[in-house]
């Protein structure tokens, strides 16, 4: 983790303005910050090792995809997609994996990819219905 | 496994996170330390 991280733990009874500061609700929350402060990615409630690591790659991906570097986002999105396939977190970094390829080439067939991967997968997942739009479109 | 170094100064993580370039990862906890 901190080789990816500069990890900073907040107690909620040591600072409490600090947790009202960044609107945490609940514990555990973990929230990815970039530099400048802005949060890039937010977890909410205890996850299995696995789960947690998925979220932790997607929150590295969604701060690259940020900063329009597409081309690591998308690497770090898809290392959860199929690195991670059984983990919560798995059918949002195949979509943002979609997006970020397109992104990066301006080419649709990654959304309608995108799409039908997420069809297959993880039919019943929310990811999939979001994406549904770009397997139509190709269709 | 190695022992995470976590931090407490969210404001010294920012500052040493612009001068790295390695983002944050703020943990909220209400379990004792």
């Amino acid at each position: 983790m901190t080789t990816h991280f500069i990890p900073v733990k907040v107690h909620i009874k040591e600072q409490k303005k600090v947790f009202d500061r960044f609107g945490a609700l609940w514990t555990p929350t973990q929230i990815v910050l970039d530099a400048d402060g802005e949060e890039r990615h937010r977890i909410e409630g205890f996850l299995p090792v696995e789960d947690f690591l998925a979220q932790l790659e997607l929150g590295l991906g969604k701060r690259q995809f940020q900063h329009q570097r597409f081309g690591d986002a998308e690497r770090l999105f898809r290392a959860v997609c199929t690195g991670h396939p059984k983990s919560g977190g798995a059918p949002e970094a195949c979509y943002w994996a979609g997006v970020a390829a397109y992104k990066n080439t301006n080419d649709p067939k990654h959304l309608g990819a995108t799409g039908e991967l997420l069809k297959t997968r993880y039919p019943d997942s929310e990811w999939a219905r979001k994406a549904s739009v770009w397997s139509k479109e190709e269709s | 496994m190695p022992q995470i170094a976590w931090q407490k100064d969210i404001e010294a993580a920012l500052q040493q996170s612009r001068g790295s370039g390695m983002p944050v990862l703020l943990d909220f906890s209400a379990a004792p330390a």
